[in-house]
Order: structure tokens, then C-alpha cells, then sequence
């Protein structure tokens, strides 16, 4: 692997990584398996790319992606809350509506952003060549929001979420509207994938209605990779296994892609059969370790 | 003093499977009554507790607490005057949180939860000492997981949740029912301790009449939705085992169940 390829692999680690923070908070955090981020993804990036050709500022398109993530997140939240379709099928509901609405949002399947201005752009001039300084940037970014979101898990708040997703009887017994708790995580989760998504538009200079497909499963697989790799034992380990789990998924896939045994070799089309053979992995691994310890 | 009028509380109420569960329900609960409930099973004793913290709405009836009106109160804004235990032990904490999670979380109980830092270090020495109380040592294990504890331990650090904010009404479902006989002893006597030294109103479902005869003010038997029998201070001091079941026969339908016999 070349350090060109291992600094790419860095770069949409980080970037994803946000994605893979929100998944967590979903998935683990709520106990809410929520299949939204696959048209929040690119919900975020059909938002910012109009925002920014529109003339605004990049940063203004993160603030509104991040906010129209939240958005389509409560809708799932309220779907399932208040109208009492199950989680899974709320989640899935929204996700196919998101996809009419990127293509409304977007006036067509996707959006050039060539030679607009990005969250990139101030880089420009800092000294160091473009393919160092991103990775670098987006690690910043990745850590401030997990930062962020370990902060927020140890409020007052915080807590009665990470109750909420284990007992939900009991937090309800303490006083806490477990309802607005979930309508509130599911909507932070959607915001941090949308924000994640915009990021990924602005950095890669297009936003495509189809770019959110597998969301789900590339989040899942860093946030189980990370686990293996870290464990869980507290929030901040947890919280910091997800971006670990990003980097150690996408730096996979790129050997992978990399892999040429003799005539084979692997295609982009083959990430979805690579992404389900690396969580088996993962997902094993601790039984096979007991297994081989014996 | 906590009012309940005329409670009704049907399940698949309109389908075959119709059960009225709660009929014409009413009881004043006088501020510091601790009340015992027994009946047999299905005489609906879970549910009437149920209706009183708002985890099921009520078909009719009312509830005031102080004179306020509480029947359309959801179960989360109820809780802000009602602590309470279940059956379950492990239904009244968070396995995943520490045992000063917990009991931060206990802490906040009906009132506003904001960014201020869940458990804060001041509050350390108050959870240690509420702790200190049961004997069991958790005063040292602050940071232990919940979830490592015995079913016993966690009833226990329940109790002490329930009644770290002073509730108004406090509820125990046959809170040891799934205990052994010596934590179940061990439990009841905290529960005594805790009521007593508080002078808190309780209500106390078992299935143990000589539970329901050796604690509390007051003792109530359920039967089919309705109390059919209500007696405090020195009239129940003065009851045995035989005059309840002697109470239960005389109900021209009564169905006394093994465990009520075995109780």
C-alpha cells in the first residue's frame, strides 16, 4: 500500500467515522436500529452542494446539512414514538422518502461542485501538499465531534439517554419522556451523518443521489470493527473504537482493492461482499479467540 | 393525601378476550399510610398500582394528589411524586450504567435534565452515606457496573433510587417475589427501615399474607377488581392469617390460589 493510498484511507475514515459516531449513537447508544443514514448521507450532500452553488458559504452548508440530517431523524423518531410503526420500518420509510427529496432538493440526480469554494479551500496556501493536509483535517474535525458527543453523553441528558437505550422502564419511572429522548438522539445521530455527508460532497466536488447506499452497513461495520479492536468498555473508549473502527474499515477495503493475486484482482463492486466478510470477522472474532485460547 | 374515584381499567376492552380489571376502584390514601395489598391472583392489585404511576390510562375514574388532578398526568410527569420498585430486579436500574450512574439518575427524578455533568462529585458522599445504610459494602463500589451486582443488591440500590428524592407515594410491586427467602427477609426489613424512618405513604402489593399482616398501617384485599376489605391501626394489628382466609371464603366466588394458601 502506498502512503498515497493509506493517507486516502485516513481521509475517509475521518469522514466517515462522523457517519459511523451517529450509527453508534443509533445502534448502540439507543438501541434503535435506524436505516435513515442511507438518505441522510446524501441528504446532507445534496444540501450543502446546493448551498454552496447558491453562493453561500461551505461552512453555512455543514450548518444547514447538519440540520436537515436532524430533521429527517426526528421524522423517523416521531414515526416510530408517536405513531407507533416499528423502528426498523420508520427508519426505512424515511429513507425511501429522502431519496424523492434529494432529487427535489438537488433538481436532478446529483450536482457538480467543480471550482466552487469548500471547507478545503482555506487549506490551500498552508505549505503542505493537499493530500497531507485533508486527512489532517478531517482528523481534526472527527475528533472535535467525538469529543463533542463523549462530553454530551456524560450530561445530566446524556445519561438519560444511554438509559433510555437500556431501560426504558426505568428511566421512564425516573421522570424522563423517553419519546423526546428519542426523537432528540435519533435527530443528533441523522445530524452527524448528514454533516458527514456534506463534508464527503465538498471534499469529492459532487453530491449524487445514490451515494448513501450501504450507509448503514459501512456504519455498522466500523462501529463493530472498533469495538474488536478496543472494546467498549467505557463511553470514551467506545466513542473513540468508532473512528479507530472507521479507519482500521476503510483502510481494509483499500488493501483489498489493492489485492492482485495473479490474473484476480477486486472491483469496487465487490466492497458490499468484502464489507459483509470483514463484519463476520469482527463479529466472530471474540468466539474464535475463545476457541483458539482453549 | 392521594384520592382515587371510581378507577375502571378494561384489557381488549370490545374483543372476547374482554377483561374488566379494575371496577369501580376507590381508596383515600391518607399522607404516611403504609398499606399492604394482598389477593389472589388476577384480583388485579399490579394493575391498580399500574393506573396509580400512569403506565396504563384508565377507562374511568379520577386521581388527585394534594387536590391536584393527575388522571391525564403521563406516566414520566407522575413520576415526579411516585417512587417505585418492581417485581423484576433487574427492572429498576441500568445494567450498562455504574452504581453512581444510578443514582445520579435517581437524583434528577422529576426535574429538568440539562448539560450540567450527570454525576457530579458533590453528590458522591450523599449516595455513599444512602448506601452505607443497606450494609451491603456498595458505598465502595461507586463505579461498579450495575449489571455486576445480585439480583438482591439491585433490589436494594432500587429501594435506595426510590426513595433518594422523597416521593409523595411510594410503590412496591411484590418487590420480593423473585428473591430468595433470606434477601427477600433482607429487602423487607430495608423496606421497613426506609418507610418507617421516612414516614413514607406506601403501597405494597404481595402474595405473603404474613407480610401484608407483619408490616405497614393498613391492609387492603383485592378481589376482582375491587377492594373488598379495608382495615387499619389496631383492628389489623389485632389480624391473623385465618381471619384473611376465613375473609377470602367468604366471598361467594372466591378462588384462592395454591400460592395464596401456601403465602
Amino acid at each position: 500500500m502506498t502512503l498515497y493510498a493509506f493517507l486516502g484511507a485516513l481521509e475517509q475514515g475521518f469522514l466517515y467515522g462522523i457517519m459511523a459516531l451517529g450509527v453508534y449513537l443509533t445502534f448502540r447508544i439507543l438501541d434503535f436500529p435506524d436505516l435513515t443514514v442511507d438518505g441522510s448521507l446524501p441528504l446532507g450532500a445534496s444540501v450543502s452542494a446546493v448551498t454552496i452553488t447558491a453562493g453561500h458559504s461551505p461552512y453555512l452548508a455543514l450548518a444547514l446539512a447538519a440540520a436537515a440530517g436532524f430533521t429527517a431523524g426526528a421524522v423517523t423518531a416521531l414515526l416510530n414514538t408517536k405513531l407507533k410503526i416499528l423502528h426498523l420500518l420508520a427508519s426505512i420509510l424515511t429513507m425511501i422518502s429522502l431519496y424523492s427529496i434529494n432529487i427535489r432538493i438537488m433538481g436532478g440526480p446529483n450536482v457538480a461542485l467543480l471550482g466552487t469554494p469548500s471547507v478545503l479551500t482555506d487549506l490551500e496556501g498552508l505549505g503542505l501538499p493537499l493530500f497531507e493536509l485533508t486527512p489532517m483535517f478531517f482528523f481534526l474535525i472527527a475528533a472535535a465531534i467525538t469529543a463533542g458527543l463523549i462530553w454530551f453523553l456524560h450530561t445530566e441528558y446524556g445519561q438519560a439517554m444511554l438509559a433510555t437505550g437500556d431501560n426504558r422502564q426505568m428511566i421512564t419511572a425516573l421522570g424522563v419522556n423517553t419519546d423526546n429522548v428519542i426523537i432528540f438522539g435519533v435527530g443528533l445521530s441523522n445530524s452527524l451523518v448528514a454533516f458527514s455527508g456534506a463534508l464527503i460532497a465538498q471534499n469529492q466536488g459532487a453530491a449524487d443521489v445514490n451515494m448513501g447506499v450501504g450507509t448503514i452497513i459501512a456504519g455498522l461495520a466500523s462501529v463493530i470493527l472498533g469495538e474488536t479492536i478496543c472494546g467498549k468498555a467505557t463511553i470514551v473508549r467506545a466513542c473513540i473504537a468508532v473512528i479507530v473502527g472507521s479507519v482500521a474499515y476503510r483502510t481494509a477495503i483499500a488493501l483489498a482493492l489493492g489485492l492482485k493475486l495473479g490474473g484476480f484482482s477486486f472491483t469496487p463492486s465487490d466492497l458490499n461482499l468484502i464489507t459483509a466478510f470483514l463484519v463476520i470477522i469482527a463479529l466472530t472474532s471474540p468466539m474464535l479467540k475463545r476457541r483458539f485460547a482453549r | 393525601m392521594i384520592s382515587a374515584q371510581a378507577l375502571n381499567k378494561y384489557f381488549h376492552r370490545g374483543s372476547v378476550n374482554e377483561v374488566h380489571s379494575i371496577r369501580d376502584l376507590s381508596i383515600e390514601i391518607e399522607q404516611g399510610d403504609f398499606i399492604t395489598i394482598i389477593g389472589s391472583n388476577g384480583a388485579g392489585k399490579s394493575t391498580f398500582l399500574s393506573c396509580l404511576s400512569g403506565t396504563h390510562p384508565l377507562d374511568s375514574g379520577c386521581i388527585t394528589v394534594d387536590g391536584t388532578d393527575v388522571t391525564r398526568w403521563p406516566e414520566h410527569r407522575r413520576a415526579g411524586f411516585i417512587g417505585r420498585v418492581f417485581q423484576d430486579p433487574l427492572m429498576g436500574t441500568c445494567a450498562g450504567g455504574s452504581i453512581a450512574q444510578n443514582m445520579a439518575l435517581a437524583l434528577k427524578r422529576g426535574q429538568r435534565r440539562g448539560l450540567s455533568r450527570g454525576v457530579k462529585p458533590a453528590d458522591r458522599e450523599l449516595f455513599r452515606e444512602r448506601l452505607r445504610v443497606l450494609g451491603l459494602g456498595l458505598e465502595d463500589r461507586l463505579q461498579d457496573r450495575a449489571g455486576l451486582l445480585s439480583g438482591g443488591q439491585r433490589q436494594a440500590l432500587t429501594m435506595v433510587m426510590a426513595t433518594l428524592v422523597r416521593p409523595k407515594l411510594l410503590l412496591l410491586d411484590e418487590h420480593t417475589a423473585a428473591l430468595d427467602p433470606k434477601t427477600a427477609a433482607q429487602i423487607l426489613e430495608l423496606t421497613e427501615n426506609i418507610v418507617t424512618a421516612g414516614g413514607l405513604t406506601t403501597l405494597m402489593v404481595t402474595h405473603n399474607m404474613h407480610q401484608a399482616l407483619a408490616l405497614g398501617n393498613r391492609l387492603v384485599m383485592m378481589h376482582r377488581g375491587r377492594i373488598i376489605f379495608d382495615v387499619r391501626g389496631k383492628e389489623k394489628a389485632g389480624l391473623g392469617v385465618e381471619d384473611l382466609l376465613e375473609k377470602f371464603h367468604s366471598q361467594e366466588d372466591a378462588e384462592i390460589s395454591d400460592r395464596m394458601l401456601l403465602g
